[in-house]
């Protein structure tokens, strides 16, 4: 099911949480929302599974309007909020039971979703309990299990990891994916190294706008338009020899020694150049030893920083 | 429709799950039963099999009984942030609030069906009107009805369950008391119209026997007064926050 936003605005007051963004995310798309706290996600997922009502604008889901047919979207949409709110007096099984019935799955099916749910969510061991008896992981669990429970076409998941182990985040990214190949998945979450590895697309929010929207690839590639490199290079007779025949070279900008590692430099080329070729071909004529070359990549931490802070 | 009752059916289950059920239950029958059997001028005196005494007694212990069950419905969904929850669930407002006035509804007829032994004993004692026990059973499900209305809106404004049992106690006493009180003071039309205000004087006459349309209607409108502002509270949150 394709997600279409368009022209999205939400005013708390005077303040615009969400100011007029446009956005699309198709069938099979895993799309991950990053923002600093405050930036609008949660508003723009609040909007999106209907709970809220925009300011302005509207939001297309496979063909329903948030406006006209919130009911028939909400059928379709599995939502674990922020800080995942659950009734903490009831038993969990009682608990998914009610979630099912109130998203109408068939009687039939209700015992056979709730079981896959409990096998793919990891809950076995606990199903018994209360969920206020339950640790802040398998809650989170418990969470994820009510949005998926009546096989939704979107998923959208605010902070799906928090609170899980190591081994648990795995198997939910892996879960995440696995889903996300039929699905449409949108998820927010502040850990970036998440965002790469289950997102097949990042959107950057500041201030209520989107600042970024690609591949982790291609948000690198604009950050990045140089070649950065670091080398170490043995053998010669002082630093400073270093950095005269380097940066003599055409392809390369920029030369600075680490300071607390020796015979270490950082290397930047010019705009769409690579010095990689050259710098091993000079050290070979001035016989010197190339122990380490290494191509340093932006860090989508740098991205991050770099467009949400003014 | 199924989802109002999804909703109620687990709404109740919570209540006999958590105890509140059966705590309220047992207050509810103590106190009525207290005044109704063994205290002042009891059942015993008036010479007269009627289920009266009891009625003009569970006028004040539903008053105090009701906002003990509605104050958490709403303010405590949105104390722990589950109201987002359930309303992004294929639910709408009106939905929810309806979902929940069935559940305490149900309470409170499972709490009457408890009183039936008061009806069977006192028609051992003598001849009584079973018409006016039916229709003092039925003004009480009436009150019980705008009075859970109340108290889901008190609870709707708030979400601290204090500030909403309070709140639904003021409200309450309002159409109990102080608009009967006043409309003694009062000639003329303005001194009808608080008399028709008045819970008392509609709950009176429906526990005497007497059913007009006019009772009806008041007990429903103010019910689904209570209702419709629950919902535009609950509402408010697309227009501002």
């Amino acid at each position: 099911m394709n997600i279409q936003v368009t022209n999205l605005t939400k005013k708390y007051g005077t303040q615009r949480a969400v100011d007029n963004i446009s956005f699309n995310v198709s069938t099979g798309e895993i799309l991950g929302f990053l923002g600093p706290n405050g930036a609008g996600k949660t508003t723009t997922m609040k909007i999106l599974t209907c709970f809220m009502a925009p300011t302005d604008g509207d939001v297309n889901i496979g063909g329903y309007s948030i406006h006209e047919d919130a009911a028939e979207i909400k059928r379709r949409i599995g939502y674990l909020p922020e800080n995942n709110p659950l009734y903490l007096d009831m038993q969990m099984l009682d608990y998914l039971e009610f979630v099912a019935h109130l998203h109408g799955v068939d009687k039939n099916k209700i015992d056979k979703r709730i079981a896959e749910m409990i096998a793919v969510c990891g809950l076995n061991v606990e199903k018994h309990k209360k969920i206020g008896e339950l640790s802040k992981g398998y809650r989170q669990r418990v969470g994820l299990a009510q949005a998926m429970i009546h096989d939704p076409d979107i998923l959208i998941l605010d902070e799906p990891t928090t609170g899980l182990d190591p081994n648990q985040i795995v198997e939910i990214r892996k879960l995440i994916r696995e889903i996300g190949k039929e699905k449409t998945v949108i998820l927010s979450t502040h850990i970036l190294p998440e965002v790469e590895a289950t997102c097949d697309r990042i959107l950057i929010i500041n201030n209520g706008k989107i600042v970024a929207d690609g591949t982790s690839e291609v948000l690198r590639k604009q950050a990045q338009s140089e070649e950065t490199l670091r080398v170490q290079i043995l053998d010669a007779k002082n630093k400073d020899e270093i950095i005269t025949s380097v940066s003599a070279l055409d392809s390369v900008s920029m030369i600075d020694p680490v300071s607390d590692m020796d015979n270490t430099f950082i290397i930047n080329s010019r705009a769409n150049q690579s010095s990689k070729r050259n710098l091993f071909n000079l050290c070979v004529e001035k016989k010197w030893v190339l122990t380490e070359m290494t191509p340093l990549e932006t860090k989508l931490e740098d991205i991050f920083r770099e467009l949400t802070t003014n | 429709m199924n989802e109002i009752l999804v909703l109620a059916h687990k709404e109740l289950r919570t209540f006999f799950d958590s105890l509140i059920a059966y705590i309220l239950i047992t207050i509810f029958l103590g106190m009525s039963g207290f005044f109704t059997w063994l205290f002042g001028s009891d059942i015993f005196f008036i010479g007269q099999a009627t289920l009266q005494p009891f009625f003009s007694i569970a006028y004040w212990t539903l008053f105090f009984f009701i906002p003990a069950l509605t104050m958490r419905m709403l303010s405590e969904e949105k104390r722990s942030g589950t109201l987002e929850l359930l309303l992004t669930k294929p639910l709408s407002d009106w939905q929810v609030v309806m979902g929940k006035f069935l559940a305490c509804l149900e309470l409170i007829v499972i709490a009457l069906l408890f009183t039936l032994p008061y009806y069977i004993t006192v028609s051992f004692i003598g001849p009584i009107d079973h018409g006016a026990v039916i229709s003092g059973y039925f003004g009480m499900l009436l009150m019980s009805a705008a009075l859970i209305s109340i108290g889901l809106f008190a609870s709707s404004i708030t979400n601290n369950q204090i500030v909403a049992f309070l709140l639904s106690l003021v409200i309450g006493v309002f159409f109990l008391i102080i608009f009967d009180v006043l409309s003694n003071s009062f000639t003329g039309s303005f001194g009808q119209f608080l008399n028709y205000l008045s819970l008392s004087t509609h709950y009176e006459s429906v526990s005497r026997g007497v059913i007009d349309s006019r009772n009806i209607i008041y007990f429903l409108s103010l019910g689904y007064l209570g209702l419709f502002l629950a919902e535009s509270v609950l509402s408010k949150r697309n227009i501002v926050e």
